[in-house]
């Protein structure tokens, strides 16, 4: 998923040793911790419809992990495991059959929206036949393998996904039935896209509208301009503490338009609990010192990268895109996104402490495990050789501080190399999809790729097979449009590994990586770490390392 | 004001020579008089002053106007010796980034990124000013460049684009108001709606729509190519912009000229409406069109800049008072200097631009001159 915008925000939570209780039939968290009160959130800007099948921000990704619930989710903890798949609206975690390509989910009883309406299996049918219906963002890249899913991709109006999710009332079991055998299945539909929703839902983006969950709290009122007020479900009963825990605070407020600056500020003096947007660059240092106790900072499975256009000139040729990866120094750029407490150097696709990443570094000047420094001369050798120097080459990045000194850094890099380079800063909104978009003739790009499930291939496969590039189109998250069928042909050969022998399918997966790597369709910048800004009366800040914070688990005094 | 004009020698002969222009008085001058008072009136009249003389001398006189020009030129001469500046005293490319750079400081050796080494140990802050008249004299931005030499490229930037815009609004609204209010009838109606319907727009909303549209592609006119991150795309915006709000008090002032008795008297000889227009009405408008030059400056100063600080005016490298500021404002907590420093700049030019703006108009201003007389 895509930085800001497209972050896997899970939850998780479980919340201390004294979650042990059960919660009441109110729904709240009866446990030492303090149940009641409002949690005030801030955020720079609202982040659009709250549809949880369309919305794909982090921002929302967030809260919809309170507000709903998939057949699965994962673990709502704030440690490694995190990063399981557990049982939601399902009883337990269905065993693949037919060698991967079926799954049967059997409901749990009892559980209702928050209009009072049961969950039913007809509900869980509707709702995914809802995400072709509305194109959701996901439906061609995470949902393509269900059955009829091509058929739903051509004609979403007519989209029954017959034959791929089938529906047994009187059993009250739910089949999923998928064209190929997907080690990744119950991770993508444990993201919020995945959500269960009534059959009755809109079958549009509901835009402003709430669409009642099953989750601990509902959307009382969302004016984008202002505030999303979330409380609590009157009809939530915790049925899983590892998937759903009842939440603590009675109100969570989530207020919209101050800037970067005031909300810290506004978190500092203890007049809002969280803000989501980062910690302006030039507040850090106060942050690091005189509220460090405020402050709590987490490595994320992400990276920052530079996607090269491998079908324009002149990185159409490998050796330049070798070359600016050489180039670039890694520690530099570490600093203009806040230093290494902030930041870690990476030339990797797969991020640490990721499954199948094995540390590698080819464009150093000691290649090896780690990145140390650039290697001009080689970077200069290999432009020399590409005989492109001289050529004009425009950066795009964000309008975000950060994305534009990254931008402004890079210019400074490719000119040293020869070429004449131009950036052209643009509005966050549309950025992303701009550089996807072939018929822009974008060249260079800085972006951000955050993890929507924890598998490798939601970093190699989504980012850079052959099928996840789509000319023309605004969604075609392969930016650099790189296609090598050979290690597509790879790919698919760890997937299918990963289901025959997990360990043998981890390897090849990490063979992927450094093939991907090593063909450089990106440079990789940085791995970078999240800073959470906590008002002082905030308790239990819960850090997942797939929802990011838990804010349900959270206390306020 | 008029006690100073009585006690001022240059005022007398101000108004001596404004009486001696009255056409009135010269009809009973004899041009043969021979008389010692005859002399004296000739004399005069050979010394007296046109009108341009008349609203230098006036403009002389003004020093809160000379003052203003004054602190223009001086911060025009720095802005174009930045190039030195960065060379000699700043010792730096001031478009390269230098986040690895380190200064010596009294003795000292520092980062020009300083990194955070208490606490938690989070983020760089740039090196604040020295005040020394070399390097990093206002300190450093985020990319690690010096601020005072950016500042000084990015006045020229500034004021090339507030000038060079200036131009192309006055000589389009010159030409505009000149032939929409001479020729009328049909002209005038089809040229009034245009710029009525950009006058419709806000300027700032018109500008940003211009801007964003504009700034990532190339524009072909004819012949001429403007390509993407060039300041004439800046310049071209804002010398549009403005056109309707100096194009339409020319026509008005044209159209009185026409009823003017000069121009009715030369219709009445025959003069034909070339003539008319050459040499009647325009060299009465261009003494308009200079009052506007300082204003007009001044209101392109400020839009480059808003749009500048928008990301959709001078792209990066290339700097300007609004882009540094735009740099700067992610430094308002820890390095205020960086969005202040071109702030000031700013507020300084236009606040001269107005002063200079208000004796412009003083000095050629037909009515100011009969009022001051």
């Amino acid at each position: 998923m895509r930085s800001r915008k497209v972050l896997s925000a899970m939850m998780a939570g479980v919340g201390l040793a004294g979650l042990m209780l059960m919660a009441p039939v109110t729904g709240a968290a009866a446990q030492e911790g303090k149940v009641g009160g409002t949690l005030k959130l801030l955020a720079n800007a609202a982040a659009g419809t709250i549809d949880p099948h369309i919305n794909y921000t982090l921002q929302y990704f967030q809260i919809n992990y309170i507000l709903y619930d998939g057949l699965v989710t994962f673990r709502k903890t704030g440690d490694k495991t995190g990063f399981e798949v557990v049982a939601d609206l399902a009883e337990s975690l269905p065993k693949p059959e037919d060698g991967g390509k079926k799954y049967v989910f059997t409901l749990r009883k009892g559980i209702k929206f928050a209009d009072g309406s049961d969950l039913t299996t007809a509900d869980v049918v509707a709702s995914f036949q809802r995400m072709f219906k509305i194109s959701g963002p996901t439906t061609g890249t995470l949902y393509n393998g269900i059955v009829g899913a091509d058929k739903c991709l051509k004609t979403p109006a007519t989209c029954t996904l017959e034959g791929g999710v089938v529906a047994d009332e009187a059993a009250s079991t739910v089949t999923f039935n998928l064209v190929a055998p997907d080690p990744d299945f119950l991770q993508k539909i444990s993201i919020p896209h995945a959500a269960i929703l009534p059959a009755e839902a809109p079958l549009k983006d509901s835009g402003t509208v709430p669409i009642p969950g099953t989750g601990p709290y509902m959307i009382a009122s969302y004016d984008p301009n202002s505030l999303l007020k979330m409380v609590r479900n009157p009809h939530f009963k915790e049925w899983s503490k590892e998937a759903q825990p009842a939440g603590y605070p009675d109100e969570i407020d989530y207020g919209f338009g101050l800037t970067d600056e005031a909300a810290v500020t506004a978190v500092e003096n203890g007049q809002a609990d969280w803000m989501f947007d980062p910690p302006p660059a030039d507040r850090l240092a106060e942050l690091g010192t005189k509220y460090a106790k405020q402050v709590s900072v987490h490595p994320l499975t992400a990276m920052w990268y530079a996607p090269m256009n491998t079908n324009l000139a002149p990185f159409n040729d490998i050796r330049v895109r070798q070359a600016v990866n050489y180039a670039i120094d890694r520690a530099a750029i570490v600093k203009l996104f806040g230093g290494s407490n902030l930041a870690q150097p990476s030339c990797q696709i797969l991020p640490p402490n990721f499954p199948s990443y094995a540390p590698y570094c080819p464009f150093s000047a000691n290649p090896g495990e780690k990145w140390s420094a650039p290697d001009l001369e080689k970077a200069k050798a290999l432009i020399a050789a590409s005989g492109t120097a001289g050529q004009e080459v425009t950066i795009i990045t964000e309008d975000t501080e950060v994305s534009k000194s990254i931008g402004v850094y890079l210019q400074d890099v490719l000119n040293g190399l020869g070429y004449k380079t131009s950036v052209k800063p643009i509005s966050q909104n549309i950025q992303f999809t701009y550089i996807q978009n072939t018929n822009n003739k974008v060249q260079i790009s800085i972006s951000q790729w955050f993890q929507d499930y924890p598998a490798p291939s939601d970093f190699l496969q989504v980012l850079f097979s052959c099928a996840s590039f789509t000319p023309g189109s605004d969604a075609s998250v392969n930016i650099s449009g790189f296609c090598d069928k050979s290690i597509d042909q790879k790919m698919a050969e760890a997937q299918t590994g990963m289901i025959a022998d997990p360990a043998k399918g981890a390897q090849l997966w990490t063979a992927v990586d450094k093939a991907v790597t090593d063909a450089a369709p990106v440079a990789v910048l940085f791995t970078p770490k999240r800073v959470d800004l906590i008002s002082p009366r905030l308790k239990n800040f819960v850090f997942s390392p797939q929802f990011y914070w838990i804010m349900s688990q959270s206390w306020v005094e | 004001m008029s006690d100073q004009a009585q006690s001022d020698p240059r005022r007398s002969d101000a108004q001596s020579s404004a009486a001696v222009a009255f056409p009135a008085d010269l009809k009973f001058i004899p041009i043969m008089d021979n008389t010692s008072g005859g002399q004296a009136l000739v004399r005069s009249r050979r010394g007296a002053e046109g009108p341009w003389r008349t609203a230098w001398r006036k403009l002389k006189a003004d020093r809160a106007a000379i003052m203003a020009f004054g602190v223009l030129v001086l911060i025009t001469a720095a802005c174009l010796a930045a190039p030195l500046y960065a060379r000699h005293v700043a010792r730096t490319d001031p478009f390269a980034t230098n986040l690895n750079g380190e200064i010596v400081i009294n003795g000292e050796t520092r980062q020009v990124l300083e990194p955070s080494t208490e606490g938690l140990g989070l983020g760089f802050t740039p090196l604040g000013p020295t005040w020394d008249f070399g390097p990093y004299m206002l300190g450093a931005d985020n990319q690690g460049r010096d601020v005072a030499a950016r500042l000084l490229y990015g006045g020229r930037n500034s004021l090339l684009i507030a000038g060079a815009a200036a131009a192309i609004c006055l000589g389009l609204a010159t030409l505009l108001g000149v032939v929409s209010g001479f020729f009328g009838g049909l002209v005038d109606t089809l040229l009034s709606r245009i710029l009525d319907v950009l006058w419709a727009f806000p300027i700032f909303l018109l500008a940003i729509s211009l801007s964003i549209v504009l700034i990532t592609q190339s524009i072909t006119i004819g012949p001429i190519e403007i390509r993407s991150g060039s300041l004439w795309l800046p310049i071209f915006i804002i010398g549009i912009v403005y056109v309707p709000y100096v194009a339409r008090p020319i026509r008005g002032h044209v159209l009185s000229l026409m009823q003017a008795e000069f121009v009715t008297a030369a219709i009445g000889i025959g003069a034909s409406p070339w003539r008319i227009l050459l040499y009647d009405i325009l060299p009465n408008v261009i003494t308009r069109v200079i009052v506007f030059v300082p204003l007009i400056l001044a209101l392109n100063m400020m839009t480059e800049s808003s749009l500048s600080f928008l990301s959709i005016g001078v792209q990066p490298p290339d700097a300007s008072w609004g882009t540094i500021i735009q740099d700067g404002q992610g430094l308002l907590y820890s390095r205020p200097i960086v969005a202040l420093a071109p702030g000031m700049a700013i507020v300084i030019c236009v606040l001269a631009l107005n002063i200079l703006g208000d004796g412009v108009r003083d000095a050629l201003d037909p009515k100011s001159s009969i009022r001051v007389a």
